[in-house]
């Protein structure tokens, strides 16, 4: 095996609330390769997104810690860059100034005027935004605006890119729509990525590895999958794939038999937004 | 906003969509008939029942004046304005054929340049009460913009200053005014001021009345820029500064000017009082004035002074919505 790009090693995170420390994460471990496209799975509340943060460095793990390329991370940087579930746009800036932000602060060294002016908008079209460079997020529909949000952190050229259940926002069409789009890009620049989400058919088609996550308190990895379908992949055709189904069905077992959520009310008190989006995703899965 | 119309829809389309098109403009005219209609009938309404009851009410100076007298009364005052204007044109023009004389007879007589000696006109104490009041105003935005953003970048520092605000906030122009005044006099002390000791001691009092809105509207703002926003600053490793001016500032626009607009409210209603108070040139000054005077036309002059206050008033609110329609991205 060759050596990890990104290492995650004995994390866990406690929170201090009033009543105690609470152990979002205990004891997680995680080697992810350069160029591979991980998936992170699990129930609401798991903590999914608390391994994100910790790998984005917008939080400080309470034990143990993340390794990229042989450095600890300990902030946030833009060679971790961050795609938000609601785009996280400045509204007050145009599509074009909100990706120049970004390329403004990471380049404003290493390229030329023109040349960063070319990089903007050459980011831009690789996610089919060129064309409302001069709108603002506003004046977008959600999935235009959360093109632009992966556009911007494509144009800081980051080692890891790291999705908050990106596509969790928009609608299903559209939904398929940004997940074809990035299989291209994907496949284009080959980045690592890791991306939270909830949807079962989103994780097999776009992922080579499915790292499926344990309920929490002291959430960990439970199981670790990889996708060995070719690519480019095609949703339509691999509807039918017996390979592709095999895979959906593991990830199903996993979520609904092994990780079943029990919404026992003396004892989990899951708030009923999240007994609303479990029901929700046991709907849509 | 229903009043505007869209003009693309009505390019080139074909005629049952015209038909359509025109309809929806007459239903807007409608509209925005119905927008000047209803206020102009208040108005008229207003005015009909001020005719019929002031009259009713006996001073010491006489009824209470009605709309037409103050009609005739703001007449008035319009009239000495352009009179005294004239006068002093003419004084103006008399000293420098004088001097002009002077000179011709003896190059090196020194000729004295006076201004007319007058009592301001009310137009004169209206545009001194928009000077000092914008001063005023705009010197309480430049102290209460930068606190606020401080206040609402750090807790420790708010919460330890929170109180002072809190008490500081509901004082009276009026209790203000004699320690500024003080104060004014004891430091001001100049051989060739600059401003008159009574422009600062009204322009510091309407500061310090006006500028908490601003400042507790900014810190409010800056303090509630969205999370995800936050965590794109700190992704992208922008600098203090930067993250002030790209991401807390433009954020906190909207906030800052309902703080304005308040702060501006504010500081034109405590300048009327303290130039009443302390009889500094001004409004205020021009109907504590007319109240002393006691004459058969004071009331109406008063009345005069009120509306016009009003009607500055609303102005100044219009002018700031302006200004924030200019700038806010999200109006």
């Amino acid at each position: 095996m060759t050596k990890a790009h990104l290492e995650l090693t004995g994390v866990e995170m406690a929170f201090e609330t009033p009543k105690g420390s609470f152990v979002a994460l205990d004891n997680l471990n995680l080697k992810i390769k350069k160029g591979e496209f991980v998936s992170l799975i699990g129930h609401s509340g798991c903590g999914k997104s608390t391994v994100l943060n910790i790998v984005a460095g917008l939080l400080q793990a309470s034990k143990g810690g993340c390794v990229l390329d042989g450095h600890e991370v300990n902030s946030p940087g833009p060679e971790r860059a961050v795609v938000f579930q609601n785009h996280a746009l400045m509204p007050w800036l145009t599509v074009y100034e909100n990706v120049e932000l970004a390329v403004q602060q990471v380049f404003r060294k290493s390229m030329a005027k023109q040349e960063r002016k070319d990089w903007i908008h050459h980011n831009l079209e690789l996610v089919n935004m060129a064309h409302a460079a001069n709108k603002r997020p506003g004046e977008i529909s959600g999935g235009m605006a959360q093109r632009v949000g992966i556009a911007r952190a494509l144009a800081m050229k980051p080692s890891v890119l790291l999705m908050d259940e990106p596509f969790g926002a928009l609608d299903a069409l559209t939904r398929a729509h940004l997940q074809d789009s990035l299989m291209e890009i994907q496949q284009e620049l080959n980045n690592t990525v890791i991306m939270i989400t909830h949807d079962v058919d989103e994780a097999v088609l776009l992922s080579d590895r499915i790292i499926m996550m344990t309920n929490g308190p002291a959430a960990t990895v439970g199981e670790d999958l990889r996708i060995e379908l070719p690519r480019p992949r095609n949703r339509v055709t691999l509807a039918d794939d017996p390979t592709y189904v095999h895979y959906r069905q593991e990830v199903l077992k996993f979520l609904y038999e092994k990780q079943r959520k029990l919404e026992n009310i003396k004892t989990r008190k899951a708030s009923s937004t999240d007994q609303q989006e479990s029901t929700a995703q046991a709907a849509g899965a | 906003m229903t009043t505007l119309t869209n003009p693309s829809s009505r390019a080139g389309t074909p005629g049952w969509l015209k038909a359509l098109a025109s309809r929806f403009t007459g239903a807007e005219l409608a509209q925005s008939g119905k927008q000047l209609l209803l206020p102009t009938i208040g108005i008229l309404i207003f005015l009909g029942f001020w005719h019929l009851a002031a009259p009713q009410v006996n001073t010491s100076l006489g009824a209470f004046p009605g709309p037409a007298q103050v009609w005739e009364q703001g007449g008035q005052l319009w009239q000495e304005h352009t009179n005294q204007r004239e006068r002093a044109d003419k004084f103006v023009t008399m000293q420098e054929e004088r001097n002009a004389r002077i000179l011709a007879d003896n190059p090196d007589a020194e000729v004295k340049i006076r201004d007319y000696p007058a009592a301001p006109t009310f137009l004169d104490q209206v545009v001194t009460s928009l000077i000092t009041v914008l001063a005023g105003f705009f010197l309480a935005t430049v102290i209460a913009v930068p606190l606020g953003i401080v206040f609402g970048l750090n807790h420790y520092f708010q919460a330890a200053v929170n109180p002072l605000i809190q008490i500081f906030k509901p004082v009276s122009p009026l209790a203000w005014l004699p320690l500024v005044t003080m104060v004014v006099s004891a430091t001001y002390v100049s051989d060739d001021p600059m401003f008159e000791k009574s422009f600062l001691t009204s322009m510091i009092t309407v500061t310090l009345c006006s500028l908490w809105p601003t400042l507790i509207n900014t810190s409010v703002g800056v303090a509630a820029v969205n999370p995800d926003l936050l965590n794109v600053s700190r992704v992208l490793r922008l600098s203090f500064w930067t993250h002030v001016r790209k991401v807390v500032l433009p954020s906190s626009v909207p906030m800052i000017f309902t703080g304005l607009r308040v702060s501006l409210g504010i500081a034109w209603m405590v300048l009327i009082a303290a130039e009443m108070l302390a009889q500094s040139p001004g409004l205020g000054k021009f109907v504590w004035d007319e109240f002393q005077n006691g004459s058969s036309q004071s009331l109406s002059r008063i009345m005069v002074a009120v509306l016009a206050i009003g009607f500055i008033g609303f102005l100044l609110d219009r002018l700031m919505l302006m200004i924030q329609k200019k700038v806010a991205w999200n109006e």
